[in-house]
């Protein structure tokens, strides 16, 4: 159950506990305990919501930064992503394989602010021997989700 | 001038759904639970492979029984998923949809006069195409009481010296019920018994929810050698558009059906043959995947009757659940039609697949959760009012 169920509020955090036993096939007090244990095992992170800025009048500015480290003896990359991700401005901090070491994702109030931030915080922190950043000008899909075109039924409404 | 038409065809009616679709497509905001395909798109994948074929250039016809790396394909999925062995060579062909297999089995099969049993209610194509195929259609009503399921006696009542063939339509559209290994072990035998065939429509194989998958009825033994296998791409992979289905049959029976495929036909579409190879290869998540969520949807209907009062079986294939409305004392077309004046929501009459699916209605479930919520909201009040209507009278 625990797989489905992951499944189910990854997309819909909001379903209702009741409804989400039903479609399951199980007990609401099951679907309660497996929801705490999964939350007191860290499994389950939050429920947040997706949203696109881009319909509201907010200004935000979304940025993609690829950062190139030296890794610290013992440490590894452990130490310098924590002092990125302490930043509030900071939305993801991933390590990965390739050309440079750490992608972080940020979101800033405008281009100068984004800018700001990686010329005043981030490029001179000791260890960061690189960074490239790149600004996103449009989200098409976000989190498994289309963003820009709704779903329509195009079926015929009767079918044998 | 003379009566241009042939008298087999005049007798025939139209598909009773044709009637409610005309109504339904002239209303606007009406919401439908009468859709007999999937929602969800063809996976990106599947059409990527069809749209990369297109852009090949494989726009010519493919050999008469189809591609060769899909016919093999084809073969190593019922081997994997049944055990099933098929030379692809000689004993598959790729049709259009599975109802051309369906057409085209019976007519290769039939002799002017013979039985071809179809257990009702059922999908609306077999009967007419075993009139066309001159056949005598042998309707054996399926009993609620059985959860629709063929039971042995009901095929031994039915057969007599004419019968040639056995329609075996499971999972089933509309009730959704299937037939379990030991349901099919119990008719086997009187098949074997009787020395007649069986063409077994398993296009909604991929789509069932009990502790036991499927099982075709050519697994068992002594089956495979009379029996007709028909399957497709539209349910399981959501393709209906691409018209695309097979048949497995012995060498004897597919060499006929290919002679008609062959003259009617050419071939099944090229772009859609490729496209169905990547499925077959890559598919298997997919139709988790869908199946998955079909499932969920199907608890939530059958909740959602157990708490309006509506009795309905649990059915555990295809994506219909089939309510029983007797109580009500209208005609399911009647209640069907109300339904949909006053709370705008299509179901389909289950009359409309055979006498014996009067009392019931299709509900379909290849619909978001949210929107089966509101159009369920809407029967919850519906059957509230006619509770109330019939208690006040």
């Amino acid at each position: 159950m625990r797989e489905e169920l992951l499944r189910i509020i990854e997309r819909n955090s909001r379903i209702d506990l009741k409804e989400l036993a039903v479609i399951l096939g199980v007990e609401e007090i099951d679907v309660v305990n497996e929801m705490a244990a999964m939350e007191a095992e860290g499994i389950i992170c939050g429920y947040h919501t997706l949203i696109d800025w881009e319909k509201t009048s907010i200004e935000k500015v979304s940025a993609l930064i690829e950062v190139r480290v030296t890794p610290q003896r013992g440490q590894g990359f452990d130490n310098i992503a924590e002092r990125i991700y302490k930043y509030p401005e900071v939305n993801a901090v991933y390590l990965i394989s390739g050309g440079f070491d750490l992608l972080i994702t940020l979101e800033g109030k405008s281009l100068k602010e984004v800018s700001a931030f990686v010329s005043d915080k981030l490029a001179p922190l000791d260890s960061i021997l690189s960074t490239a950043t790149h600004f996103i000008l449009k989200k098409y899909k976000d989190h498994g989700t289309v963003l820009t075109k709704k779903y329509e039924d195009q079926r015929e409404k009767i079918t044998p | 001038m003379r009566n241009p038409l042939s008298d087999k065809i005049v007798t025939i009616k139209p598909s009773g759904i044709r009637k409610f679709f005309d109504i339904v497509s002239e209303m606007e905001d009406a919401i439908s639970l009468g859709v007999g395909e999937p929602d969800f798109d063809t996976p990106w994948h599947i059409r990527d492979e069809g749209i990369y074929s297109l852009e090949k250039g494989r726009t010519f016809y493919t050999s008469n029984s189809g591609l060769k790396e899909l016919k093999i394909e084809i073969c190593n999925y019922l081997k994997r998923r049944f055990n099933l062995e098929y030379d692809y060579q000689h004993e598959v062909i790729v049709t259009v949809g599975g109802s051309e297999a369906i057409d085209i089995a019976l007519r290769a099969m039939i002799n002017p006069g013979e039985e071809v049993i179809i257990p009702q209610p059922s999908y609306v194509s077999y009967e007419p195409c075993a009139i066309l195929a001159d056949a005598v259609p042998v309707i054996i009503n399926l009993k609620a009481e059985n959860e629709f399921r063929l039971t042995a006696e009901e095929l031994e009542a039915a057969i007599t010296d004419k019968t040639k063939v056995l329609v075996l339509p499971f999972p089933n559209n509309p009730t959704g019920a299937v037939m379990e290994r030991k349901d099919l072990e119990a008719i086997a035998k009187v098949i074997i018994d009787h020395d007649i065939f069986v063409i077994s429509d398993e296009i909604y194989a991929e789509l069932s929810y009990g502790k036991e998958r499927h099982v075709s009825i050519a697994e068992l033994p002594g089956m495979k050698e009379r029996t007709v296998l028909i399957n497709g791409f539209s349910k399981a992979y959501a393709m209906t558009g691409w018209r695309l289905g097979y048949c497995c049959a012995p060498a004897v029976i597919t060499e006929q059906m290919l002679k008609i495929h062959q003259f009617a036909i050419m071939c099944a579409p090229t772009t859609s043959q490729y496209a169905a190879v990547e499925a077959m290869r890559n598919g298997d998540g997919d139709v988790e995947r869908m199946c998955e969520e079909y499932n969920q949807r199907r608890r939530y209907l059958m909740h959602a009757f157990k708490e309006m009062g509506l009795p309905c079986f649990e059915p555990f294939g295809a994506f219909y659940v089939f309510p029983c409305i007797k109580e009500f004392g209208m005609t399911s077309d009647e209640f069907a039609t109300r339904f949909l004046e006053e709370e705008k929501v299509a179901v389909v009459p289950g009359s409309a697949f055979g006498e014996c699916g009067e009392g019931f209605l299709r509900i379909s479930y290849a619909y978001s959760l949210d929107n089966l919520k509101v159009a369920i909201g809407r029967l919850a009040d519906f059957v509230a009012r006619l509770k109330a209507e019939k208690k006040t009278c």
